[in-house]
């Protein structure tokens, strides 16, 4: 999933300064698995963006909507409603969300709640952690399901490099070595001759450096 | 037993301080209460084994959130006592009535608006 956090309150009350009134868009997918901005984290930022305000002596008015997905036209569509006498929307979803609802609705300001961080998974209950590296060319079956594009410091293809100690890797002693990681997983496969194949360098052409990247599933496409 | 304790201590029952959210706690001072105290069982003594540690950090979280915005966190508090401890239910009670006296009403209150 992709993971975010929320920003600071001060910066979030800061970009909608102007407003009298905000929609606080929540998003029940990614955002809130990892707890950034589901419908508990929206109702909490809208309560204490109220209060922030009615102290400051210029009271807020909020109103609260979890779309299924802010990632998908029809899922925002139904917020054009709620969006009619809004000054500003805040959306509680990752960047793709922010986008989609600035894109649908033109004439509003559309900002941020959320910094998103990565595409990762929970190591354990409130910590999440990156896996993903999103360079589109998966190496995952070379690595015995370690990628090191996103776990490795350097995104070395054939590892480990001179900085792995014990395990560790040199950037900090709280960082595991991919390449350690990969080299003992292969190993308890059996594996470990797969590792002797020299990787050649990476085609990077398909990752995120070429502007937007697209993916297309022809026998869906309707019209 | 018959103790006395402030009187302008309002309960809100919750099956486990475990079950405390951030909303609650922020609409109680939005609906104009001048501090919260969350009442939570002995730490370790859980009926659902952690309850009361779980409320303890989201108190912390919540404290923290109303530094942010402004309001102090000095005005919610997190207790630990069994409901056998009645005299200290009441002590905490005036202590905390104490504390927000102190700090005086609540900002977010309307000019001489009910507690």
């Amino acid at each position: 999933m992709i993971v975010a956090q929320q920003k600071n309150i001060k910066d979030i009350a800061e970009m909608v300064a102007d407003a009298q009134k905000v929609l606080l868009a929540g998003c029940a997918g990614c955002v809130t698995v990892c707890l950034a901005g589901g419908e508990k984290e929206t109702e909490v930022l809208a309560a204490a963006l109220r209060i922030m305000r009615k102290l400051q002596g210029n009271p807020l008015e909020t109103v609260t909507y979890v779309a299924t997905r802010q990632c998908d036209p029809e899922y925002i569509e139904a917020m054009d409603g709620l969006v009619k006498d809004v000054d500003a929307v805040i959306s509680l979803a990752c960047g793709v969300g922010v986008q989609y609802l600035a894109e649908r609705f033109k004439d509003k300001w559309v900002v941020p709640a959320l910094d998103t961080k990565f595409v990762g998974g929970a190591v354990k209950h409130g910590v999440w952690e990156e896996r993903c590296g999103l360079c589109g060319d998966c190496v995952l079956h070379r690595t015995g399901g370690i990628c090191p594009i996103i776990r490795c410091s350097k995104s070395i293809l054939n590892g480990p490099c001179g900085g792995s100690q014990n395990g560790k890797c040199e950037i900090s002693k709280d960082v595991d070595c991919a390449w350690q990681l990969i080299y003992d997983r292969m190993k308890a496969l059996g594996k470990l001759d797969k590792l002797m194949e020299i990787q050649m360098p990476k085609d990077w052409s398909k990752a995120r450096d070429g502007g937007p990247r697209r993916a297309i599933r022809e026998d869906v496409i309707i019209g | 037993m018959r103790l006395q304790y402030s009187p302008n201590i309002r309960i809100v029952e919750m099956p486990c301080s475990g079950t405390i959210d951030h909303r609650v706690i922020l609409q109680a001072f939005e609906d104009g209460a001048d501090g919260v105290f969350v009442a939570g069982c002995l730490e370790g003594d859980c009926h659902f084994q952690r309850g009361n540690l779980r409320a303890k950090k989201r108190v912390q979280a919540v404290k923290k959130l109303l530094d942010e915005i402004g309001l102090g966190g000095e005005r919610l508090e997190m207790y630990n006592l069994s409901s056998a401890m009645g005299p200290r239910f009441a002590e905490i009670a005036n202590e905390m009535t104490e504390r927000i006296r102190q700090l005086g009403p609540s900002p977010l209150r309307k000019e001489g608006g009910a507690a």
